[in-house]
């Protein structure tokens, strides 16, 4: 297939925007988009970049064993990466001196995941979906869940939020002070599990760095706020999707690409900002 | 500030050291030292109440030790984390007063007029809005005072507070400590490798030699005799003509 038939302007793209599953998409990816701006604050000040990923590679064969015994895709990702949420936490400060343990488990992970989909004799689409996402594969039945796990994910964090900083930011004087860092470790991890496995849904689990990271990193270019951060992540976030699934509908193109291009774009954009602004006052804003 | 009952520090089934019996007079500056190895951060862990001895009785400021004792500000090693470009210096400063609060609830004015005035008694009020990744170690260390200070502690516990700090930065530290020694009339002990650029503010040393802890005060400690044996180097002490007192390496 050549290039100029496979990408093709849809001039009906304003009433495939207006159909139903459209509608599904963009809900399901304003949750999840907000979900990941939440936690990404977080995953960066606790230096968990690494165990994101690693959790979206854990969830991998979850999900294709569960296509394997035919149950709930999403059920099998949530189940793996809850499970090695909690081992990774367990493992606590030792897991990020432990990479190559880590990377092996990964690489065993994926393996099982691969075997997983060859042998449940699935489509080529579900595995691919898994890997790189597809927000217009979400059926509407899923935003309920993913509606609930950010109900869930809202309550946990605003309950927790300073001895989870504090905790993040200074274990050693947390601890001093009383606050149980292993627990509120633990419990981060089971968050970001939720998270992981509902972002796969929509990257995948090979592009999970682009809507986890990426818009919290891009908001730190601009400020350290914390609660600023968490609000201006979760706004890249649903930009991203939001832009991404406008331009799949144009062109009848998978979303992942265009909604991970977007991120890239707007934390290419951020880093400039923050030259500009470095150049213009060296200090920062007081209060 | 503290009272040893024949305590032994353990850490797992080794002992670390045993034996100490002695009394750290209340609103004291004292050192604690020791060759590497020799269990300063087990002692620290001890008086935080985050390690319960092997044997024996500890008091810090007439209580047994207790995790999360509002009455101890307590400054680690190492301070710079990770996490020093996502966090400006006065959150981390609002984190000693707010961090084991749970619940959402705003910052009263009253916690933030608390933190302007730390910044401000510490000389930290210049750069509070910048992110600690931006701070020099010296200014770094301020910040973790401050943190340490807002909760209106009773005595303050460093862990090595001069590492990593050329020579203007320690004597600036030491002085900020001697300050807040004596206008807050509060103790504090810190671990320090180097007993110089400290002797002209302490008041005494734990000293933890051949698996056992002391106490004694600063004329006792800076002998050459035992800092000799203390460090396994031939060590010095000169007193100048001005009565300044220091050691260096025979």
């Amino acid at each position: 297939m050549h290039l100029a038939t496979a990408v093709q302007f849809q001039s009906n793209w304003v009433e495939i925007l207006a159909s139903p599953f459209m509608r599904t998409a963009f809900i399901a990816g304003v949750l999840v988009a907000v979900a990941s701006g939440l936690i990404g604050y977080f995953v960066i000040v606790r230096g968990s970049m690494f165990a994101s990923h690693a959790l979206a590679h854990i969830g991998f064969p979850g999900a294709t064993g569960a296509a394997l015994v035919g149950t709930s895709v999403f059920a099998g990702l949530v189940a793996f990466t809850v499970v090695g949420a909690v081992a990774i936490g367990l493992l606590g400060k030792r897991a990020n001196d432990r990479e190559v343990a880590t990377g092996t488990v990964l690489a065993f992970a994926t393996a099982l995941g691969v075997l997983f989909a060859s042998l449940a004799s699935t489509n080529t689409s579900t595995v691919t979906n898994i890997l790189f996402g597809n927000l217009l594969a979400i059926p509407p039945a899923q935003l309920v869940v993913f509606a609930a796990f950010l109900a869930i994910l809202a309550a946990v964090l605003l309950a927790i939020f300073r001895p989870l900083l504090f905790a993040s930011i200074d274990p050693a004087v947390a601890e001093a002070k009383g606050v149980r860092v292993k627990g509120l470790g633990i419990t981060f991890m089971i968050l970001l599990a939720l998270v992981v496995s509902m972002a796969v849904t929509v990257v995948g689990v090979l592009l999970i760095f682009a809507l986890l990271v990426t818009p919290a990193a891009a908001a730190l270019r601009f400020t350290a706020r914390p609660g600023w951060v968490i609000f201006w992540s979760a706004t890249i976030g649903v930009a991203s999707v939001a832009v991404g699934l406008v331009i799949a509908a144009m062109f009848n193109l998978p979303p992942s690409f265009f909604i991970v291009s977007v991120v890239f774009v707007l934390w290419l954009g951020a880093a400039g900002m923050r030259r500009e602004r470095a150049a213009a006052k060296p200090a920062g804003g007081h209060g | 500030m503290l009272d040893f009952d024949n305590v032994s520090a353990v850490r797992g089934t080794t002992t670390i050291w045993s034996d100490g019996t002695f009394t750290v007079p209340t609103g004291a500056v004292a050192g604690v030292i020791g060759p590497n190895g020799s269990g300063k951060t087990t002692l620290l862990m001890m008086i935080l109440g985050l390690l319960r001895p092997g044997s024996g009785t500890i008091k810090v400021l007439g209580q047994v030790p207790q995790r999360g004792d509002s009455r101890i500000g307590y400054v680690p090693q190492n301070y710079a984390s990770i996490a020093g470009d996502s966090i400006r210096a006065r959150d981390m400063v609002l984190l000693g007063l707010t961090g084991a609060t749970y619940g959402m609830r705003r910052t009263s004015r009253e916690q933030h007029a608390r933190v302007d005035q730390i910044l401000g008694e510490v000389g930290a009020a210049d750069f509070a809005g910048r992110r600690m990744s931006q701070l020099s170690g010296g200014q770094q260390q301020r910040v973790a005072i401050a943190q340490a200070l807002v909760s209106n502690p009773q005595m303050l516990l460093l862990d090595e507070p001069l590492a990593n700090l050329d020579v203007r930065n320690q004597q600036e530290i030491v002085a900020l400590l001697a300050r807040i020694n004596t206008e807050r009339g509060i103790g504090i002990l810190l671990v320090v490798h180097d007993l110089n650029p400290l002797l002209s503010v302490l008041d005494g040393a734990i000293y933890l030699l051949d698996g056992h802890a002391h106490y004694d005060s600063v004329d006792e400690v800076v002998s050459e005799e035992l800092l000799t044996h203390l460090y396994g180097t031939a060590i010095k002490v000169v007193r100048t003509a001005q009565g300044d007192l220091f050691t260096r390496s025979a």
